[in-house]
């Protein structure tokens, strides 16, 4: 189960809590699989008490994973993103290894304790943030691109039915919701939100902060509400979920929806993005795990189907 | 008239020109096929013109896309539909 890069990881996280000398009493937590939060090809993840190590996917830019790095621990997010610890590595196999302080995530068993409006309020926040005071080059946000990636990935795995409505849906985005061309929208974007992504700050109230710094980037922040809006119109999420985090989002200023209104024009395209991101990778999952699609993800295929059939005068002008 | 999932009773209101019960209890929306296809025609317009009128009396529909999934009380019960999919679809990337 354990592999080199993980136990290689479990090496680094203890070192680094326990740089400063002293006996381990964190109970030999650093190789058992209850502390590998994470073992992807793009992310490695492993607990040792306070500190996490995270191995970065092979083809990491070094120099963009430093700039995302520098942003995360600038000050003028300290509110927003869990700062990194100072020191980071290489891992054996040349994947680049960051280290963070470990905080309590959200805990996927209570739905009804989702913190949305915290959720609406870091992002407002982020967006908010003048990208001129950060370091950079920022390198660009890498929400499109994941979507590319997810229908690379249905495309390799095989043959299935429900593949035609996804491709279809895919075609119909405009070519920057594909990363096939710049993507419009200049403001500092997560580009990979989900409920995953949020962890109590382990250092000082213990109020929500964003991690996994990724796909952040300079973007359309209309992409960082997408997965939620893409949950919503799917049916996943219940419409008093949507309502509370748009209303939060918005009540904090947010600047990816206009204040009043409906916000569907300016969400439509990453959250259809998002709803074929997640069918494409519903699609790859079954065909390997040689399983039917579970009704969650029926919910997600049948939205594709729907997109690939709206008419015309209902699909926005690919202008943005 | 009573909420077929729920047994509470249903409150009637008017969207422009289109009925729409509301369940006081689990707040289940029933609609007729029609009457959806009228509110999805209704707000793929919104999306390009003003914002709607508030509705009369009970709660007001989240705007929502036209390929939307069509939340309609018999297929989507969404409240427990909403914890199935929670643990899963809204932790991954
Ligand atoms: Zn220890």
């Amino acid at each position: 189960m354990s592999t080199p890069t993980v136990r290689a990881l479990g090496r680094f996280a203890s070192a680094e809590a326990h740089r400063n000398g002293g006996p381990c009493l964190c109970e030999g937590l650093a190789d058992t699989p209850a502390h590998v939060l994470a073992d992807r090809p793009d992310a490695t993840v492993v607990r040792h008490g306070p500190v996490v190590a995270k191995a970065h996917a092979a083809d990491t830019d070094p120099g963009e994973l430093s700039v995302r790095a520098g942003v995360a621990a600038h000050p003028a997010l300290a509110h927003v993103l869990l700062a990194p610890l100072t020191r980071s590595a290489v891992t054996a196999d040349g994947r680049p290894v960051t280290f963070w302080p470990y905080g309590l995530p959200v805990d996927p068993r209570a739905p009804r304790d989702a913190p949305w409006e915290a959720t609406a309020t870091l992002l407002a926040a982020l967006h908010a943030v003048p990208t001129d005071v950060l370091p950079g080059p920022l390198p660009p946000m890498r929400g499109p691109l994941k979507a590319a990636r997810a229908v690379e990935r249905m495309r390799g795995a095989g043959e299935h039915p429900d593949a035609r409505a996804v491709e279809a849906a895919w075609a119909a985005l405009p070519a920057w919701a594909r990363a096939e061309s710049p993507a419009p929208g200049r403001s500092l974007c997560h580009g990979d939100l989900h409920l995953g992504q949020l962890v109590r700050d382990p250092g000082g109230d213990g109020s929500w902060r964003l991690i996994d710094i990724d796909d952040m980037g300079e973007g359309d922040p209309a992409w960082d509400l997408a997965r939620p809006a893409a949950w919503f119109a799917c049916g996943l999420l219940a419409p008093d979920d949507w309502t509370r985090f748009l209303g939060a989002y918005r009540a904090a200023g947010g600047a990816a929806v206009p204040a009043e209104g409906d916000p569907w024009p300016a969400l439509d395209v990453p959250a259809r993005a998002l709803t074929v991101q997640t069918a494409a990778l519903a699609i790859a999952k079954s065909v390997a795990e040689h399983r039917e699609l579970d009704a969650d993800e029926r919910d997600v295929i049948d939205a594709c189907a729907r997109i690939a059939h709206l008419p015309d005068e209902l699909t926005p002008a690919p202008t943005k | 008239m009573q909420c077929p999932k729920c047994g509470a009773p249903m409150h009637t209101y008017n969207r422009n020109g289109v009925q729409i019960e509301q369940c006081s209890g689990c707040r289940g929306i029933f609609l007729d096929y029609g009457e959806l296809e009228s509110l999805t025609r209704l707000e793929s317009q919104w999306s390009q013109q003003a914002p709607p009128a508030p509705p009369q009396q009970g709660y007001p529909v989240a705007p929502a896309p036209a390929w939307g999934a069509p939340r309609h009380g018999g297929h989507h019960g969404h409240h427990g539909h909403h914890n199935r999919g929670f643990g899963r679809m809204l932790f991954s990337s």
